[in-house]
């Protein structure tokens, strides 16, 4: 089932296919490297009338997502984008959206945070962002930047969800990098993406306030039905994944496993570096090691009996963060320790730490991760960082 | 044309509060009855979107409110870009068919603070992109909501509680900042300056403000009784002197074009003004005249701007 044409498209690019295509009513976004390729491909569209939108251009980040929740709240489809620094600057805004529902859909093109400067890819920026209460996802190519890009639409503005969500691409991996894709026919994705209509949308014939403060007699119980109404999200979005896949033919999963079936070995990867991670279990199949990779698609709200399943077999799970937690390691590695702590005390966990601030991580970086921590418990340290000069 | 409130009053302002009582404001809060005016004025087919600080805090503690009309408060600094936010998703919605144009207004409210510091880039970014909407700052001259701490609105020689007066200092050591001069600069089609002791050219103003296509803004001075230690009831009283004296002068600049509300030939001493408010209440003579010689210089400006000889 190929719907649509095979195209070779930049990620960027991609993503803006995928906001032109479900008609997005307001981008406001701030430029910042490696994100800049989608705002000026979406400003493209809307200047030669591809796309019917107004473009804020916002004087920051932080008021960039401030105009996405006025926007949203207004009732309007939104999107933005960022990157690094822009989503530390954004910070104090995205815990909005969530708190006052608004389905609010970014893209976070992912790179390191300073100092030093650096505009090359790492999770930093992300792990920054565990806590603001959006649906993250992550995708490992730009076919899926962009299938993830229109799910999370759908996912985001579904009446029993309206939750922000945001759609994560390594910087430069994906979003500078041409990649043939399957490009669907607007019209499968128009049918795809349901017309919106914000049920508490700010209107003068229908005067809500939105924003009341809550002082501790409320507080609680706010945050409290907050958490149980993201909780809920998760079938919403397994749903539209599962039909996105019986119309576009691509299928997406929480946890997504390659060559498990009789690894005892894992590795675990979150973006772009997924598909190294593959060739590399593929070498060490060939040499003769269990080996198979988990990618976690879905980072919020956090797959935990997808990735109890997918380890359940696994003696050994090498994590690869592409952040470091000063102090502590690497957070996706404390993350899974902490959601398979009392399940498996069978089973040793390994964390490592690369790719940072653009750093590649190739194949024989895979490898020497697994025979590394073969070795354990001999490892004294909590983990290592990998590929430094010394 | 424009309505004049000041002749028409008991047949053109409405009895209707969209601004509700019941709210939590002190005693004798100018800002709560400025809100209230500017409520008044702005009608029921308006959107407000509104900075954290005290407005916020005494109208909309959960699960009550005193907002008669669509309302939105998120965080401190961001009003301006939330409000270009729904005023973009209307213009876009009507554009493409989505929602009927019913000429819904848009309106920021912030305090001094939320304005003239931690807001200022918002602010300026929305003005410059030239977003279809009012915004009103009630400047009660301090971070009244925190409790008294100084902020660039702050007029010098006042005591608050991070510019203490004391042995070494007279408190606040630097000039208002001229926030509607900043506004100005913009080039937006309509500033003005106004104060709730004056509540028919208050509410003209808004009026105004709200018809112009574009951006407009309007600084209100909101005398504050808990952070000026003054006397509650002496509220309207004190705003009056502040205009009076060229403290706070009234004045509107539509297009470029300045205009003088109200002249004062010649003004009433700043002592007259201060004398009502503890927070002054330990400055010199020494002090106080160089107040009134900046006050002066920068009536003298503003006239000559608005061409009065």
């Amino acid at each position: 089932m190929k719907k649509g044409k095979i195209v070779g498209l930049e990620g960027s690019f991609a993503i803006a296919e995928a906001v032109r295509m479900v008609n997005a009513d307001v981008i406001s976004a701030y430029p910042i490297t490696p994100q800049t390729h989608i705002v000026e491909r979406l400003a493209e569209m809307i200047a030669d009338g591809e796309l019917d939108a107004e473009f804020i251009c916002v004087e920051s980040e932080h008021s960039a997502m401030s105009a996405c929740v006025g926007a949203s709240a207004a009732g309007a489809r939104v999107f933005t984008c960022s990157a690094g620094q822009g989503l530390e600057l954004m910070h104090e805004v995205l815990y909005i959206p969530s708190s006052m529902r608004l389905p609010v859909v970014a893209v976070a093109a992912n790179r390191a945070l300073s100092g030093p400067l650096s505009v090359w890819c790492d999770h930093s920026d992300v792990m920054a962002l565990r806590d603001i209460g959006w649906i993250q996802m992550f995708a490992e190519n730009n076919q899926q930047a962009f299938d993830l890009t229109i799910c999370a639409f759908r996912i985001a503005e579904d009446k029993e969800v309206l939750f922000p969500a945001m759609v994560h691409i390594d910087g430069f991996y994906l979003s500078h990098v041409i990649e043939d894709m399957v490009l669907p026919d607007d019209e499968v994705v128009a049918d795809f993406i349901p017309e919106y209509e914000y049920p508490f949308a700010l209107d003068p014939e229908r005067p809500v306030s939105m924003g009341c403060y809550g002082p501790p007699f409320i507080y609680s119980e706010a945050k409290k039905a907050q958490e149980v109404a993201f909780e809920s999200t998760k079938p919403k979005i397994l749903e539209t994944w599962e039909e996105f896949g019986d119309t576009f033919g691509r299928y997406y999963a929480p946890v997504e496993s390659y060559k498990m079936e009789d690894a005892s070995i894992a590795l675990l990867t979150m973006g772009s570096i997924g598909e190294t991670a593959m060739l590399a279990v593929d070498e060490m199949r060939e040499e003769g090691k269990g080996v198979g990779l988990i990618r976690l698609r879905l980072w919020r709200p956090f797959p935990f009996t997808e990735l109890r399943e997918a380890v359940k077999d696994v003696e050994l799970l090498v994590v690869l963060d592409r952040a470091l937690s000063s102090g502590m390691g690497g957070p996706v590695c404390s993350e899974v320790k902490s959601a398979l702590y009392d399940k498996r005390e069978d089973m040793r966990i390994v964390g490592f730490i690369g790719g940072l601030g653009g750093r590649d991580i190739t194949i024989e970086g895979f490898k020497y991760m697994v025979n590394r921590a073969l070795e354990y418990p001999e490892i004294e340290e909590e983990f290592e960082i990998i590929g430094v000069r010394e | 044309m424009m309505e004049k409130y000041s002749l028409f009053v008991p047949r053109l302002v409405t009895t209707e509060e969209n601004f509700a009582p019941g709210h939590r404001a002190c005693i004798g809060c100018g800002e709560a009855l400025a809100v209230r005016h500017v409520c008044k004025v702005l009608g029921k087919n308006v959107i407000i979107v509104n900075a954290t600080g005290c407005i916020e805090i005494f109208s909309s503690l959960f699960p009550q409110t005193s907002w008669q009309v669509p309302w939105i408060h998120t965080l401190f600094e961001n009003v301006s870009a939330v409000v270009s936010g729904v005023e973009s998703a209307y213009k876009a919605r009507i554009r493409k068919g989505k929602i009927k144009d019913r000429g819904v207004k848009f309106v920021g409210f912030g305090g001094d603070g939320a304005t003239a510091d931690i807001g200022l880039q918002p602010l300026s970014g929305a003005m410059e992109r030239g977003h279809d909407f009012l915004y009103c700052c009630f400047d009660n001259e301090a971070y009244m909501n925190t409790g008294i701490q100084r902020s660039s609105s702050t007029p010098y020689g006042a005591w608050t509680t991070t510019a203490p007066a004391g042995k070494q200092s007279i408190g606040q050591i630097t000039w208002k900042k001229n926030l509607p001069e900043i506004a100005v600069a913009h080039k937006i089609p309509y500033v003005a300056t106004a104060c709730p002791s004056y509540p028919f050219d208050l509410m003209d103003k808004v009026k105004r403000g709200m018809e112009m296509e574009g951006p407009a803004y309007i600084h209100i001075l909101s005398v504050c009784p808990t952070g000026w230690r003054s006397s509650p009831n002496q509220t309207i009283e004190i705003g009056r002197l502040a205009v009076e004296t060229g403290v706070f002068p009234l004045y509107e600049v539509i297009n470029g074009e300045y205009r003088l509300s109200f002249d004062f030939p010649k003004l009433k001493p700043v002592k007259e003004y201060m004398k009502y408010q503890r927070r002054f209440g330990h400055l010199t003579d020494d002090v106080i005249g160089r107040i009134q010689a900046r006050v002066e210089e920068e009536y003298l400006k503003l006239r000559e701007k608005a061409g009065v000889k």
